[in-house]
């Protein structure tokens, strides 16, 4: 690998846990100069390496009324179009939240959110099983989140490690 | 009644910082920087083996060397890591922490009046194994000016017809200095001129920022005068389990075994088999904790250099030795201070030898967030004492 790629891998691992670490500070912590830092961020921010800065939330914690879904669909591929069409046709609704290709028992992973569990399956019975090409689809609710983006969502236990030690 | 002490037990010192560390340990709300291991927990899928194990019903004795399975994968780690060859069956022992090597390995090499070179600062423990091994210490101080590393300068008024062993302590706790191939190679013509053995701790060697760490028994004529000692502790975030080998030629070897059959049985089962999976699994994992380290490595000298802390670049272990020569005060006032006045805890130089007077040694194995209050609350305190003065 050569320096700028391996300058860009450190750059995205420390953004994907810290999205708001200061470029300064990151530039300390990797050895390099600041404006090097901003420099491959911008470049990077160009390509679309980097595609945007997200927040993790523990919605739970909110009080809002809020439900996760996941929604598993099976559909026939179109002619000369494959899986793409039918995927836009489920992303451009806002309230999808992500959907996948999935090698398997089924075709596309969609996940969804909503205010309740009627909410969600008036979308999948009203929006999503009506497309001509959806075959099946089984819809998952999510109950509890422990991990999430690679953060686990329980509050860390204090350190047991001794203050000094030699 | 009789006195029930050997005096050989009884003239051995405590720590002379002992009442330091008490206190700090009983202090509540402190930010501490003195912790000598990782903050990371072990990687869950060593976590995960050593669980399983227990429940596959291994809670019998191993081998006294220790399970064939992992003496044969440490042989492998060692060969990848430091391109040097042993023997699993006769040249490998595990051990119950690097620490109980130490105490072995002197105990089998000495003895009484047969003198061992040991380099200052230091871990606390090979002056006392020393002594009860019937040793004679030798102190080496290690220079400032040289950036704590050692030096044929540093050793050679101090050999004599007696010297037996040279203790090795790099990547170094306290000061985390290093010893290049290029360091090394002087200090090993030196040795074999001497005819000397060689006690190398290596126990942070997964923890070298500068190139990959070169050990001494790499070197030619080097392998069967050294005992190298590594563990897990530190580079696999390990340091409860108790696990750590040494590796060495045979004739010694054969002893250690000897001894630690005898005083040990072996090292806890499940480690050893949490610690197979640890080696043959957990390559990426330990590369991240390097990874997370060396980040704060450069945040604290950034963060010292703004305070106009004085600080050599260290590349090794998880600790950074500052001097605060500047304030005219010793490293334990200065560290007593600090802890009651600002609830810091950093440890004082001296607790691994007189000549870490004026420094102190201060740890990262911190989260970021960590460090940064501590290192706030440390730069408030030294503006304080330079507004004193």
């Amino acid at each position: 690998m050569d320096k700028k790629q391996e300058l860009r891998n450190e750059i995205l691992k420390n953004l994907e846990k810290n999205s708001r670490i200061d470029l300064g500070e990151l530039a300390v912590l990797l050895g390099v100069e600041e404006a090097e830092v901003a420099n491959e961020v911008t470049e990077m921010e160009q390509e679309k390496i980097i595609c945007g800065y997200h927040t993790m939330i523990n919605w739970d914690k909110t009080g809002a009324e809020q439900v996760t879904a996941l929604i598993e669909v099976r559909v026939t591929p179109q002619r000369n179009q494959g899986f793409d069409r039918i995927a836009e046709r489920i992303y451009n609704y806002p309230e999808v939240n992500a959907v996948y290709l999935i090698s398997g028992g089924y075709d596309l992973l969609v996940t969804l959110e909503g205010k309740t569990l009627k909410e969600v399956s008036l979308f999948v019975s009203e929006k999503l099983s009506p497309i001509d090409s959806v075959i099946s689809t089984a819809t998952h609710f999510i109950l509890k989140k422990y991990k999430d983006h690679g953060t686990i969502m329980l509050p860390k236990k204090g350190s047991d490690r001794m203050a000094v030690t030699p | 009644m009789r006195n029930p002490l050997s005096k050989k037990i009884v003239q051995v010192e405590p720590s002379g910082i002992r009442r330091f560390f008490d206190v700090a340990n009983e202090m509540e709300d402190v930010i501490s920087l003195g912790v000598g291991e990782p903050d990371f927990d072990t990687p869950w899928r060593i976590r995960e083996e050593g669980i399983f194990s227990l429940e596959r019903g291994r809670t019998f004795y191993t081998s006294n060397a220790g399970l064939m399975e992992l003496r044969k994968e440490i042989c492998k780690y060692l060969e990848r890591k430091i391109h040097v060859s042993y023997n699993p069956k006769t040249e490998t022992l595990i051990t119950v922490g690097g620490s109980e090597a130490i105490d072995l390995a002197l105990r089998c090499m000495l003895d009484a009046g047969d003198e061992v070179l040991i380099p200052q600062p230091s871990y606390v423990s090979y002056l006392p194994c020393t002594v009860m091994a019937d040793g004679v210490p030798v102190i080496v101080e290690l220079k400032h000016e040289n950036e704590f590393k050692l030096t044929v300068e540093d050793l050679e008024p101090l050999v004599s017809e007696k010297t037996k062993v040279l203790v090795m302590p790099f990547p170094n706790n306290p000061t985390g200095s290093i010893m290049t191939q290029e360091d090394l190679e002087p200090i090993a013509e030196f040795v074999k001129a001497h005819d000397l053995y060689v006690l190398s701790d290596e126990i942070y060697s997964e923890l070298s920022y500068k190139g990959k760490h070169v050990s001494i028994a790499s070197l030619q004529g080097m392998r069967d005068r050294t005992i190298v000692i590594n563990g897990f502790s530190k580079g696999f975030a390990m340091t409860g389990w108790r696990l750590g080998y040494c590796c060495g030629p045979h004739l010694i070897l054969e002893q250690m075994i000897k001894l630690h059959q005898f005083a040990i049985m072996c090292a806890p089962t499940n480690s050893q088999y949490a610690a197979v999976e640890g080696l043959r699994h957990c390559e990426d994992e330990v590369e991240e904790m390097r990874k997370a380290y060396n980040q704060r490595r450069r945040f604290l000298l950034h963060e010292f250099a703004r305070m106009g802390l004085e600080c050599f670049e260290p590349f090794g272990a998880f600790y950074v030795f500052p001097s605060i020569q500047e304030f005219g005060m010793t490293s334990e006032e200065f560290a007593t201070r600090l802890l009651y006045e600002e609830k810091v805890a950093v440890v004082p130089g001296t607790a691994f030898g007189d000549c870490g007077e004026g420094f102190l040694r201060i740890s990262y194995a911190y989260s970021l967030e960590d460090l940064k209050e501590a290192l706030g609350r440390l730069g408030r305190f030294i503006q304080k004492l330079r507004n004193e003065k």
